[in-house]
């Protein structure tokens, strides 16, 4: 699923400082299930937000809502009325909820309150590791169900790099990131499928990545 | 191949033609625009060695570019060997850069994946690797044997031909698949690999071993990879602080009995100045002695290993010590007994 974080308050309130009535917007998917930017964490920011503008000197007013998914227009229809009452809108939804907003709100601001983190498995309580960086042209049939791609440091297609001691990732030794490549050397192994490692890659064709330009997908039998 | 049976003809490709136990040497360049810190290093390492490496923003810290320092070192008469990383160019970058490197005289190529940015002074960088180590290993052996580019286009005119190299870590992890990737690295078109620091020669051997199984000794040069250590908390550094790394303990506790008998630090810091300082000239001598002893050793231990054609030298902040280290090694264009009676063509 897509994760995030929720920006450091100061910098929120820096976003808001010019605006006297604020729509917190949270979103009721991905970021409700990451804990980012659900119902109760619109609650909480809000909160924080009007005991912080109160000790400032000047209370704000700060409203709170959540549609089921901030990406879609018709769930954002639901938030028209306190749209149009506020001055500005800080979505505490992932950056494509912040932008349909924008898109579907032209004549009010939305802000980004979360910082939109990656696409994450959630691997234990309180824990989200990145998987996939959705480069377009999937390669997890040839690397044992691993992606070097999101979780090798350098993307490295023949891997592993001199830089993987005892399974752990020599960048940021201290986080203890697991060394991909070795995860795919000893999966391959397990399956008996080591010859998929003997074999050179060649570059990726980065094309279908974010490197070929802002990517579209047309569905010619689904449109109406 | 070329006419004359040489891949590009460079001195490193001939004195390992040639089979003589090979000495290559390793040159950091400044963080900054000064040419005359190059020259200073520089004159250290000329004539014993084959050729110098040049790293390109070694742990990815701001450096004068390598091909620059190549161009500055074939000026000084010394053979370079560039160094490129993945890291900081993509594939439309490192093509042009190596025309260039070419047409300015560079011949010796080795290709690198990149120490990663966090560990240098911009880690708040982009990186590219758009191709890595072998993937670029490979598109420099089409450059120059098929002539054409990453991308299929034929080069019309002159290719870029550079003898190429790659690197080895026979200390890094899983080590059982490290002989087959350097097997990778050779398919991909190494024509040499350099390897890293070796402070456990036992494990260096066992790899050894594991790469002549593999035949890949016939089909390419290996340089082991040595370097002398300057002192205790150097060598405990490299113990404990280097990915990558691994120092026997033997070796610590040399450098730690190196100086015994000479004053302590803590005894030093009670001592009146000029006493003070002999006192530490006397420890850093005693040190550097037996760090390069140490170096000397490991290179003789190379020699009777199977499949090693020689050894890259890494002195970095540190060059006038390979004089010492390859005279005491009896290795290199200059001191090498077996080069005294031949004399090696150069074009």
């Amino acid at each position: 699923m897509i994760v995030a974080q929720q920006k450091p308050l100061e910098e929120i309130m820096g976003m808001i400082a010019n605006a006297e009535k604020v729509l917190i917007l949270g979103c009721g998917t991905c970021v409700t299930v990451c804990f980012a930017g659900g119902e109760k964490e619109v609650a909480i920011l809000a909160s924080q937000l009007r005991m912080a503008t109160r000790l400032a000197g000047h209370e704000k007013e700060i409203r709170e809502f959540t549609v089921q998914r901030q990406c879609e227009y018709e769930y954002n229809e639901q938030a028209a009325d306190y749209v149009r009452d506020a001055d500005l809108i800080v979505s505490l939804a992932c950056g494509i909820g912040v932008q349909t907003m924008n898109e579907q709100f032209p004549e009010k601001l939305t802000v980004p309150g979360l910082n939109t983190s990656g696409l994450s498995q959630p691997t234990e309580q309180g824990v989200w590791e990145e998987r996939c960086q959705a480069c377009g042209d999937c390669i997890l049939a040839l690397t044992g169900g691993l992606c070097p791609i999101a979780r090798c440091a350098k993307s490295l297609l023949n891997g592993p790099c001199g830089g993987s001691q005892r399974g752990i990732c020599e960048v940021y030794a201290e986080r203890q990131t697991p060394c991909v490549w070795d995860q795919i050397y000893h999966r391959l192994k397990d399956l008996g499928q080591l010859e998929k490692l003997m074999e050179i890659r060649p570059p990726k064709n980065w094309h279908t990545s974010r490197d070929g330009g802002q990517r579209k997908i047309v569905r010619e039998d689904l449109r109406l | 191949m070329s006419d004359n049976g040489y891949i590009v003809g460079s001195n490193l490709e001939k004195a390992l033609k040639a089979g003589y136990f090979v000495a290559t040497g390793e040159l950091g360049p400044p963080q900054s625009a000064d040419r005359h810190e190059i020259e200073h290093k520089a004159k250290f390492l000329k004539g014993i060695v084959e050729s110098v490496n040049i790293t390109d923003c070694q742990t990815a810290v701001v450096r004068m570019s390598s091909i620059s320092v190549a161009v500055i070192l074939l000026e000084l008469g010394i053979e370079p060997n560039i160094q490129m990383t993945c890291r900081d160019r993509n594939r439309i970058a490192i093509q042009s850069d190596l025309l260039g490197a070419y047409a300015l005289g560079c011949r010796n190529l080795l290709c690198l994946t990149g120490d990663h940015q966090t560990f240098g002074n911009h880690p708040q960088s982009k990186n590219v690797h758009d191709l890595d180590s072998i993937s670029l290993l490979q598109m420099c052996r089409d450059m120059r044997d098929k002539k054409i580019f990453q991308c299929g286009e034929p080069i019309k005119g002159q290719e870029p031909r550079f003898f190429l190299g790659a690197a080895a870590n026979p200390f890094a992890d899983p080590f059982e698949f490290r002989p087959y990737r350097l097997g990778k690295k050779v398919a991909a078109g190494a024509d040499f690999i350099q390897t890293q620091l070796i402070f456990n020669v036992p494990k260096f051997q066992e790899f050894m071993r594991r790469v002549v199984d593999l035949g890949l000794h016939e089909k390419v040069y290996i340089l082991a990879g040595v370097g002398p250590i300057k002192s205790l908390a150097a060598a405990q550094y490299m113990a404990t602080k280097v990915p990558g790394m691994e120092v026997d303990p033997e070796y610590i506790e040399r450098m730690k009995n190196a100086t015994k008998g000479l004053p302590s630090l803590a005894e030093i810091k009670n001592m009146p100045p000029q006493e003070a300082a002999e006192a530490r000239r006397l420890r850093k001598e005693a040190s550097e002695a037996e760090g390069i002893r140490i170096c000397v050793e490991i290179i003789n231990e190379c020699k009777k290993i199977e499949g090693v054609h020689g050894v890259h030298i890494m002195a970095i902040e540190w060059e006038e010590a390979v004089d010492q280290i390859v005279r005491q090694a009896q290795i290199g264009p200059k001191y090498d007994p077996a080069r005294q009676s031949a004399t090696l063509q150069t074009d």
